[in-house]
Order: structure tokens, then sequence, then C-alpha cells
């Protein structure tokens, strides 16, 4: 107990937390709107009923006049009206600055998240990695691509007002923008098992030239795009079978991100990081149309951090390797309009997917 | 009202439900609902004060940053099974099964429920499931948070998950067998002249609560033992190593349970509208109004489960619909607040205990509500999910809404369950200090929430203590306020004076027989003239419940 009464008097008291993103004075303001509602509700119910349980006390010498306010149709009209129109208010306004928080900038700094029982795994793009720690710069949005390798965790930092589950086998998304630099923490909110309350850390915020000295600080030699040809080309021996002359092999990879890939079984599906993703692990999922299932599955061979090297290094297959001006879907890859059934090959188990709508 | 003279009327002699067989066999075989709702009455005590003595150990270890109490993987299991027993094994099935039970047949008329042998089936099935949690307890708990969310539950957690979801999963049955009596009951056997709109609220909230307890809890049994077969069995249904998919999990379990806290809370508002008629002696306000908001909530509560995945990796637009029907829960929910308020307009207000819980009611329903706008809100919940604020907001939701219903219900309808009045001065003062302790405990974590303490931790950062420090005591107050009804109701069961059979001249069904019912609850059907609210306008009330209660509740005679 002396432990708790000297650190009581050092602790400073406080009801708002810091306010250290481009968008948590912004979620700051809906709260104020939403106490504001709240509290004017709740008082002016309090009131009524303290004032009524008063007034109308029950008095044993005077008999109550017998009432007929048993209902009122127009009072029931304006408690539900006026409740309704401020409860959409509420829905707008939340719903605006959502839909902001979800839309990832284009310009950001794109940091990868590995989480895992119990610490945050952490690498930037030059390939430069930290553990339970994520220094950013200031004033510059960052966008974080998140996975986990066992349970669902969640990545909070409360001082951005940001939070976004982190789940096995999926790609999730979240962005910032820190406009304070200071240490903030970092939470993992969805409960993951024994040391979930330590899976914690810090988000560093520094200037720019900080955060560049920092950055350039580390043993690193490579940088997340260079791993990932690396793999391209060596352990994960994927050119071998994806390479512009490879053929019925498999299909070429270049200019595939974010094109409209049409399945073997009539599906289409856009190539985006979680496509791509269950395309390295379990191929036999998502056969492309016009070849046969021959590729190994990598799930247990590749690391959550190699597969997201090896994305990042696809991805460049588009932008910079692609012809310039070539179609944004291959008509090559396309199937015919009305696909005979003896075109269909027998592809072994091509099982649902685990992939989320 | 301190001393009660000796010729005071006495608990009447004539055979009633707790005369009628003293035996053992008598009460375990029992199929009168009164009885069975004593059995329900004493099984959720028991497991009401088991989890709450997790609850202690829980604040009592969140007193320091550091948790010096116990280790990690001991607090885990603390609020893991604080939540299971809580949840299903109290708040569930707290009003429907003692108060429900006992009071829907003698609301409407009617001699038993629909299937009484159901009926005592279903607490058998409800203790069969108590023991298997029970049984993962003593064997050294689970640590997978009320929630089981997968694949922690399904894959990782090294606890006995299968024997305490066995045991969810066992007691969701006793959840579907009371339901459908009660739905049968309320359609069949209302008593001559019981016209649906002249149905107490209580029964049209249970009604609704059995509509969700039907459709509902088979989604969860499901789901559950698709946790079991993954574990078990290995089956890939919702670890992405298994090809399964672990926010299918979230789906299912929300679509139920969700709508248990309509199932937890629903009740209670039954019980509010009841009392507040009666201590206000007056008509409810807008009673059309309050009778279909139960069945709006029951059918909103199926549509807003999505509102728990705000940032789970649900879509965007999913996350918009959600929210937008989320918000129409407020409303029915306000309709009722209002409603209540009104009714005490123009009423002529009595302060017994059981009206103490209508203000306590009325004030921690209010305040769980409201903050239950800020969930919806999509932006404003992806801060606060997850934190101390969504703990905060459904203790006072589930929490203070069901036990403020549930208690003012137990003492607003003590002296027709057991013919014996409880110590109003005690009462009071009990009502007083769980309505503070409450405050005391829960307020505090709205604030830890908002400033980023998440749920389930077992350390903190230090600058989080203050609160949590103000939390554990209040948790000690509202402790006390807990243990204090205990004590004088047991008490009130030998030396509480005699009730009659009608000590608040309150005007429903129930207090037409003598206190306790009769095994057969009326001597003869009665048949129903008018609603049980006909309190204004020449029902001839004598309007004086101190004196009533001093006369010893001398039947009261309709004009």
């Amino acid at each position: 107990m002396s432990k708790l009464f000297t650190a009581l008097p050092s602790l400073q008291f406080r009801l708002m937390p810091e306010d250290a993103s481009s968008i948590s004075g912004r979620v700051d303001a809906l709260y104020y709107f939403l106490v504001a509602v709240s509290t004017f509700f709740a008082g002016l119910i309090f009131v009524l009923v303290l004032y009524f349980a008063l007034r109308y006390r029950h008095r044993p010498e005077v008999q109550q006049p017998a009432t007929s306010h048993t209902g009122n149709l127009k009072l029931e009209i304006t408690w539900i009206v006026i409740p309704f129109v401020l409860v959409m208010i509420m829905f707008g306004w939340g719903a605006k600055l959502f839909v902001e928080m979800r839309t990832m900038p284009p310009d950001a700094l794109e940091v990868f998240v590995v989480g895992k029982q119990w610490m945050w795994k952490l690498q930037h793009p030059n390939g430069r990695r930290e553990i339970n720690e994520l220094h950013v710069p200031v004033g510059r949005p960052v966008m974080l691509r998140m996975i986990s390798e066992d349970v669902i965790h969640s990545f909070y930092v409360p001082a951005f007002r940001m939070k976004q589950d982190v789940l096995p086998g999926y790609y999730t998304t979240a962005w910032f923008e820190a406009q304070k630099t200071g240490r903030y923490h970092l939470f993992c909110a969805e409960y993951c098992g024994t040391e979930h309350s330590s899976m914690i850390g810090q988000v560093i915020v520094m200037e720019q030239e900080d955060y560049q000295r920092w950055l350039a600080g580390g043993d690193t030699e490579r940088s997340v795009i260079e791993l990932g040809q690396e793999l391209f080309t060596g352990k994960g021996s994927c050119r071998t079978c994806h390479s512009p002359d490879s053929g019925p092999r498999g299909p070429d990879l270049t200019g595939l991100y974010g094109t409209t890939v049409h399945l073997q079984d009539g599906r289409k599906v856009t190539a985006d990081e979680n496509y791509l993703r269950e395309s390295i692990l379990r191929p036999g999922n998502k056969i492309v149309f016009g070849y046969e299932s021959l590729m190994p599955p990598y799930e247990g061979q590749l690391s959550e951090e190699e597969v997201l090297q090896l994305i990042a290094y696809i991805k460049t297959l588009g932008g910079t390797e692609a012809a310039p001006g070539s179609p944004a879907t291959r008509p090559a890859r396309e199937p015919p309009t009305t696909a005979p059934a003896a075109m269909q090959p027998t592809s072994p188990s091509t099982q649902p997917a685990g992939a989320r709508r | 009202m301190t001393t009660i003279p000796i010729d005071e009327p006495r608990i009447e002699q004539h055979s009633n439900y707790l005369t009628n067989g003293y035996s053992v066999k008598s009460w375990l075989l029992t199929t009168d609902h009164k009885r069975i709702a004593l059995l329900y009455l004493i099984t959720i005590t028991l497991f009401f004060f088991l989890g709450g003595a997790f609850a202690v150990l829980i604040r009592l270890d969140l007193m320091t940053p550091a948790g010096d109490l116990m280790r990690d993987e001991t607090y885990n299991k603390m609020f893991t099974m604080h939540g299971i027993i809580m949840v299903f094994f109290f708040l569930i099935p707290a009003v429907p099964a003692v108060l429900g039970n006992f009071l829907i047949p003698l609301m409407i008329g009617a001699r038993d429920l629909a299937f009484p042998r159901i009926n005592l089936l279903s607490w058998y099935v409800f203790v069969i499931g108590g023991l298997f949690t029970l049984a993962s307890v003593a064997s050294g708990g689970v640590d997978t948070g009320w929630t089981f969310y997968t694949p922690y539950s399904s894959t990782y957690a090294n606890t006995h998950v299968v024997l305490a979801a066995l045991g969810v999963f066992i007691t969701g049955f006793s959840s579907i067998l009371t339901g459908l009596n009660f739905i049968v009951t309320v359609h069949t056997m209302r008593a001559p002249g019981m016209t649906w709109f002249r149905l107490p609220l209580f029964v049209w909230a249970n009604y609704a609560t059995s509509l969700i307890m039907i459709l509902g809890t088979p989604v969860l049994a499901v789901t559950i033992v698709l946790v079991a077969i993954e574990r078990i069995f290995g089956v890939g249904i919702f670890d992405p190593k298994l090809g399964g998919d672990p926010l299918l999990f979230q789906h299912l379990f929300w679509f139920y349970s969700h709508p248990a806290v309509y199932i937890m809370i629903l009740p209670s508002m039954g019980v509010i509208s009841e009392l507040v008629t009666c201590f206000s002696r007056k008509r409810i306000f807008g009673y059309g109004f309050v009778a279909v908001s139960s069945l709006l909530i029951a059918v909103y509560g199926f549509l807003v489960w999505g509102h728990h995945m705000f940032v789970s990796g649900q879509s965007v637009y999913a996350g918009m619909i959600f929210s937008f029907l989320s918000f129409f829960v407020a409303i029915p929910s306000a309709i009722k607040v209002f409603n209540w308020t009104a009714t005490l307009y123009k009423g002529s207000i009595s302060y017994q205990t059981p009206m103490l819980y209508v203000f306590g009611f009325i004030g921690l329903f209010a305040i769980g509500g409201l903050t239950g706008l800020f969930l919806a809100t999509l932006a404003v919940d992806v801060h606060v999910h997850d934190t101390y604020f969504i703990v905060a907001h459904f203790h006072y939701i589930m929490v203070g809404g069901v036990v403020m219903g549930y208690l003012g219900g137990i003492h607003f309808w003590w002296p027709k369950i057991t013919g014996r009045m409880y110590p109003e001065g005690w009462a009071k003062l009990a009502a007083l200090i769980i309505f503070v302790g409450f405050n005391l405990t829960f307020f505090p974590q709205f604030l830890l929430g908002y400033l980023g303490m998440p749920r389930r931790y077992h350390v903190y950062p230090e600058e989080f203590q203050i609160l949590n420090v103000m939390s554990s005591a209040g948790a000690s107050i509202l402790g006390v306020g807990y243990l204090l009804p205990l004590v004088y109701l047991f008490w009130s069961l030998r030396w509480g004076p005699a009730a009659g059979p009608n000590p608040w001249a309150a005007a429903g069904l129930e207090w037409q027989t003598s206190s306790p019912p009769p095994t057969e609850n009326f001597e003869k059907i009665p048949i129903v003239t008018q609603e049980a609210y006909a309190y204004s306008e020449g029902s001839g009330f004598p309007v004086s419940p101190e004196a009533d209660y001093k006369e010893g509740g001398s039947p009261v005679v309709h004009s």
C-alpha cells in the first residue's frame, strides 16, 4: 500500500489524451459534441425526474385529483423526431470522419507491421526494422500495412485516436499523420492472450531531419523492395515460372498489381495485396484463367515479413518494368466471353478462399 | 413503521405454494412456475456472488499499475470467468427466469406456464450448464475473455475452453426453452378479457425478450460448436492457418451477443414500467409506445451486430450501415425513458424502495444509453473501441439496467413471493449505496477509456492509476450495497411483517390473489375488465401506500 500512496501525488490528472495527429482534434470535436448532447439530455431527464418526484410527491392530506395525462401523440412525435435528427447528425459526422480515417493518402510512407504474441515487429521502406517502437517523421502521413502471425491484435495509438485490428491471414491498413513530436503509447487493444497488456510500445515522432538520421542509422543494407527482389529470384524461385517468357508454366506478373484477374472458375478478383499474399501462400485457392494449378503452396516456407517484401517487389513490376501504355487489364488472360465447358480444366481443390469480401 | 403491533395480519395459514410440500423432492420435482422461479433465484444468486468475487479480485489487482496481486494468466482468467458467469448465469436469466417465471402466469391470469415440465427442465439444463462452467473454473479456469474470440480461443489458448464453452452452450438451451414457454403462454393462456393491449408491460417486455431468445440463442450454440470442432478436430473454420476466417466468428458471435444485451435489459425495462406506475399512482404514459418500443428494440437488435466490428477489418461500407442502423436503437430507448418520466407528471409519487430503483434505473440507463451513441458514432468508436469506455458503457447498460430492474422488482414483488415485507429503511439505504457505489465504480472508467486505457489490461501505465483507484474504491462501496439485501431479505423471511395480498395497493392481477399465492395462483380465474394500470379516474384506490402498509395490506376493493 505504501507504494500506492507514494505514487499518487506525482501523477498528473487529466481528462483528455494528448492530441497529436491530424485527426485527433477532429475526433475530439465530435466527442465534445456528443458530450454536449448527452449532458443536455441526461440533465433534462434528471431535472424532470427530480422536479416531478418532488412536485408531485404523495401527500396523504391531499387527495390527488384523477389525471388523464396518460398519453399525448404530439409529445411522442416530438421525442421521436428530435432525437432522430440529432442521431442522424452524429451518424453523418462520424461517418464522414471515419471515411477520411480509412482512406489511405497516396503519398504516405508505408511501414510494415507484423504482430505476434506478444510483440510488434515493424519494418521501414529502407529495410530498417524495429520492435515495439515506431519512429516516424512529424507532418508526413504514415500508412501501416499490418498482419498477425497468430491471433488477432489491434494497433492502437490513443494520442492519434487511431486503432485498427491486426488479423492473421489478411492485411489491414491504417494511417496517421503525427503533428507533434514526442513519445506516444502504442497499445495492443485486442485481447491476445497471457501477456496482452505487455504488448505495448511507443510511437516516436521526430522532426524530418532527425527521422532521416535515425533511418540511416541502422545496419540496413537492403531496402524492402530489394529484399523482395532477392526472394523473387532466389529463395522463392518465383522468377522461374513468373517471367515474361515463362509461357504456360505461370502468369507473368509484370503490371499485375491493381488489375482485374480472371479466374478459372469464372470469378474476377482485383490483384491487391491480399490477393497476392493468398496466391503466394495458397496458390490453389484462386487459379488464373488459362493456367493449371502447378505452383506449390508457400505457406510455412515464407515468413510474414518475407511475403510483405515479395509483394512490395511485385508491385514495382507494375510501374517500373511494364511497357508504357500497356492496358490495365491484359487481354491475353481474359477468358472468351462464352467459355465452353470443355475449356474448364479439372483443377484440384479450388476450395473457397479464406479471404474476406 | 418501526414497531408492528402483535395483532397485525399474519402470514395467511391457508395453503399456498410454499406450504404445498416441504420435502426436497417437492422442490426438485416441482412443476409450479413459482417454485421454479425460486430455484432460479437461489441459483443465480450463487452465481452472482461468485462472479462478484472475481470482480473484487480484479478491482483489487488494478489498484496498482503493475498488478501486484496476481500473475497475467490469473488476471486473464479472472476477467474471463467474471464475464462468463455474470453474462450467461446472471444477467441473461436474472429477470426473465426469476421474476418472469413467477409473474407471467399471475399477471395474465393463468394457473401456470404452458409447459410446466419443460419449465422445470429448463432449470435443470441451466444447472447442468452452470456445473460445466464451474468445472472449468475448478479445473484451472479459462482465459479467452467471455467473447471467445477466435483464433485465440479455437487454437491458441491453453486453458479449458471447451469445458467453459460447453457450459455456455448447454445453458443456451435453458434460455430457448424459457423463451418458448413464455411465448406459448402469452399466446394461449391469457385470462378472459386479457387482451394484448391490456397486457402488463412487463409481459410485453418478456415476450419481446423471448423472441430474441429463441431466434438468437441457436446461433450462439452453433458458433460455440464450431469453435469446439476447430479446437478438438482441427477443422479450419476460424483460424486462417487452417483455411478459416477469424472474422466469421465475430459476425456469428455478435449476431447473438448484441441482441443478448436486449435479452438482459428489456425485462428490466418491463419491471420499471410496472414500478413507475404503481408508485406514481398513474397509468403509464404512452402505453402503446412503450409496448411497441420493446418489440422494436428486439427487432433492431438483430440488425446492428457489426457495430462491434468497426475496427475489425470489416469494410468501410459495412461499418457505415451498421453505424446507421445502430442509431435507430436509440429511438425506442428514448421513447421508454421519456414515457417513464412523463408518467411521473401529475402523479402521486411515493418513495418506497422499488421507486428508488426506478430513479436509479433511469439514471444509469440514461448514462449508459447516451454513451452508446458515442460507440455508434464511427470515428469516435475507432478511438474508444476495446478501451475502458466500452467497459463502463456496457456495465451501465447491462449491469446497471439489470441490477436496478431486478432488485427493484425483487423488492416490489417480495411481499407477493414470500408473504412478508422487507425492512424499508435498510432497503432504501442499500438502494442508495448501490447507486452511489455503481457510479463511483464505473464513471471513472469512461474517463480512463477516452484517455486510452485498453480493456483486459493487467498491467497499465502509471498515469491511469488515480482513476483506477477511484474505480476500485467505488467497487468496495458497491460490494457493500450488494451484500445488504442478501442479509435483510433473508432476515425478512422470518421476521418481516406479514404483507397481505396487496401491500402497495397495486392494480395488477398478481396482487388480486393472496400472498404468497396458492399453488394454482387464483381460486377462480379472474375475468379481466381493465389493464394493469387502472390507477386513475375512478379506479377507486385509496392512494396511500403507507397507510395500506400499516394496515397490513387489506385487499383493495375495486369500485
